[in-house]
């Protein structure tokens, strides 16, 4: 079956999202992103939806879920290359995206995981 | 109607050069305008008529596959005449001024048969008035694709996007909002901040003189969409009367930073990307 | 003007969303509406064609560029032959965000789109029509 492959770095997953992603393939992903947190012990997840030219309520529906189930698991979520369009019609589409931490590429989005998760921890800074 | 088809074809085919040197002195004597040379206007009349004959011999159908050459350098000749601001009647001039030559040799060719003549005076008047007609459709369609162009650009130029430092822009906006505008602004603004990778999108709205609940709804609607994209943004510039507006209109502003000028909004802007601007020590 | 060709693409499954939402971006693209516009087409067209496969037990996406005096449009039609909509109120009701409403992404379609129509009964299916103009 396809699936949407998921990176790990470190602590971090990394998920690049393709275009064109049916209902199933986004329930599969929101599955295996939630069980490699639990196996992995991964702190953060970074989720690149550069590729993605919609994002409609099933979508960000999906999105929100794994934000919220991520730090249910102790891992910090960040959204990252939403495209202008794509913003601009989900604020159309009245989506309400609160609790979604968002970047607006790959490298700023390390960064601010990186920035979370030092402050969820109150250690010293991760050397990465 | 084939008989009349071949003579239309065969007049201009066979009396070519003569044609053309009549409907070059009709060109002159209507059109005298310093926007297009004489020399430019009868090589364009030139070229159109040598078109016109190879597509006059299929028939003077002028929507048919056979005439596709003559439509498109009737659309060149009308879209270039477009820009240089002339008008569709000076445009269909160009045409027109082609019927009295060719009413002058069809009278010639058929004095003694009055039927014949009749029929084909009819077949020249309804073949250069479709021309016609297809000359000032395309003329009007390049004059209005010129002026969508034109207002694209003022658009641009009333809007432009500055990046003020690393990661930093600014959008000052001037003149009045109106919500077409505020949206082409909104989304090239959203677009500048991807290209240039802008943390923070400082809109100044110091030149804006009224704002209504539509265009605050919209300035709302960017500040949105710039935090879904992972960006930040602050407006700067609001006047004491905009002020009021948003607070009797009972604009909910949604905790969108806000600062009296652009200056402070660049202090801040830099402060959050983590950036300090410092006196330089003189020696 | 070429005569106006109605398109029909066959939703049943959940990658027929997926064919749905790319036939709707061919068009769009076709009509030459800029980017932000064949977005909102786009995004408009997989909520309904979701509710197609989920709500309608399949059915189909109708499509045609229409064109009303002087501008021009995208038109597309959600047809299916399922239960019909009960409560259209309730199911209009913005699903998303509150919580409420059936979350059928009806509402956030209407929004996305300048015209929107509904016919829906009980046992007799449901026709969403809407339309983008230029």
């Amino acid at each position: 079956m396809e699936r949407i492959p998921i990176l790990r770095m470190g602590n971090l997953l990394l998920v690049t999202i393709q275009v064109d992603m049916h209902d199933q393939l986004a329930r599969v992903l929101q599955d295996d992103l939630t069980s490699q947190i639990e196996k992995t012990g991964a702190k953060g997840v970074l989720i690149d939806i550069s590729a993605l030219d919609l994002v409609d309520s099933f979508i960000g529906r999906m999105i929100a879920n794994i934000s919220a189930m991520s730090r249910i698991l102790d891992a910090q979520t960040v959204v990252v290359g939403m495209r202008p369009a794509v913003a601009i019609t989900l604020v159309e589409l009245g989506l309400d995206l609160a609790g979604v931490d968002t970047a607006l590429d790959v490298e700023r989005g390390m960064k601010r995981l990186r920035s979370r998760l030092a402050a969820a921890s109150h250690d010293a800074p991760d050397t990465n | 109607m084939a008989d009349s088809r071949t003579k239309t074809a065969d007049i201009i085919k066979s009396d070519m050069a003569d044609l053309l040197s009549d409907w070059k002195s009709e060109l002159r004597a209507a059109v005298s305008d310093s926007r297009i040379s004489g020399a430019e206007l009868e090589t364009q009349a030139a070229e159109l008529l040598g078109l016109l004959s190879t597509a006059a011999a299929h028939g003077l159908d002028i929507s048919t596959a056979d005439w596709q050459p003559v439509r498109e350098y009737l659309d060149v000749v009308s879209r270039s005449r477009a820009i240089k601001g002339f008008s569709s009647q000076e445009t269909a001039t160009f045409i027109f001024s082609l019927k009295k030559p060719l009413f002058k040799r069809v009278r010639r060719l058929l004095a003694s048969e009055p039927a014949a003549l009749a029929d084909e005076t009819w077949a020249v008047t309804e073949f250069v008035d479709a021309l016609g007609m297809y000359t000032v459709k395309a003329f009007q369609k390049s004059r209005e694709e010129v002026i969508a162009r034109q207002q694209e650009e003022m658009l641009e130029l009333s809007t432009p996007v500055i990046k003020l430092w690393d990661g930093i822009i600014a959008l000052p906006m001037i003149g009045t909002l109106d919500s077409a505008r505020t949206q082409v602004v909104m989304e090239s603004l959203l677009q500048r901040i991807v290209d240039i990778g802008a943390e923070i999108a400082i809109i100044d709205i110091t030149g804006v003189p009224t704002v209504d609940t539509l265009v605050a709804q919209h300035l709302l609607k960017t500040v949105t969409a710039i935090r879904l994209m992972g960006a930040d943004c602050i407006i700067s510039g609001i006047r004491p009367q905009i002020a009021q507006t948003i607070v009797h209109l009972g604009i909910d502003l949604q905790g969108v930073i806000t600062k009296a000028t652009l200056a402070d909004a660049l202090a801040l802007a830099l402060q959050r990307t983590g950036q300090a601007i410092t006196k330089a020590k003189v020696a | 003007m070429p005569p106006t060709q109605t398109d029909t693409v066959s939703i049943r499954t959940e990658q027929d969303v997926v064919v749905a939402r790319q036939h709707a971006r061919r068009l769009a693209l076709e009509a030459g509406f800029g980017i932000v516009d064949q977005t909102k087409i786009v995004t408009a067209a997989s909520e309904l064609a979701r509710n197609v496969v989920v709500y309608g037990q399949g059915g189909v996406m109708r499509s045609e560029i229409v064109a009303d005096g002087r501008r021009q449009g995208l038109r597309l039609a959600f047809v299916d032959e399922g239960p019909g909509i009960p409560d259209l109120k309730l199911a209009l009701t913005d699903g998303w965000t509150s919580g409420k409403g059936l979350g059928l992404g009806l509402s956030g379609a209407k929004r996305l789109m300048h015209d929107f129509e509904i016919e829906t009964f009980p046992g007799q299916g449901t026709r969403v029509t809407v339309t983008r103009w230029k």
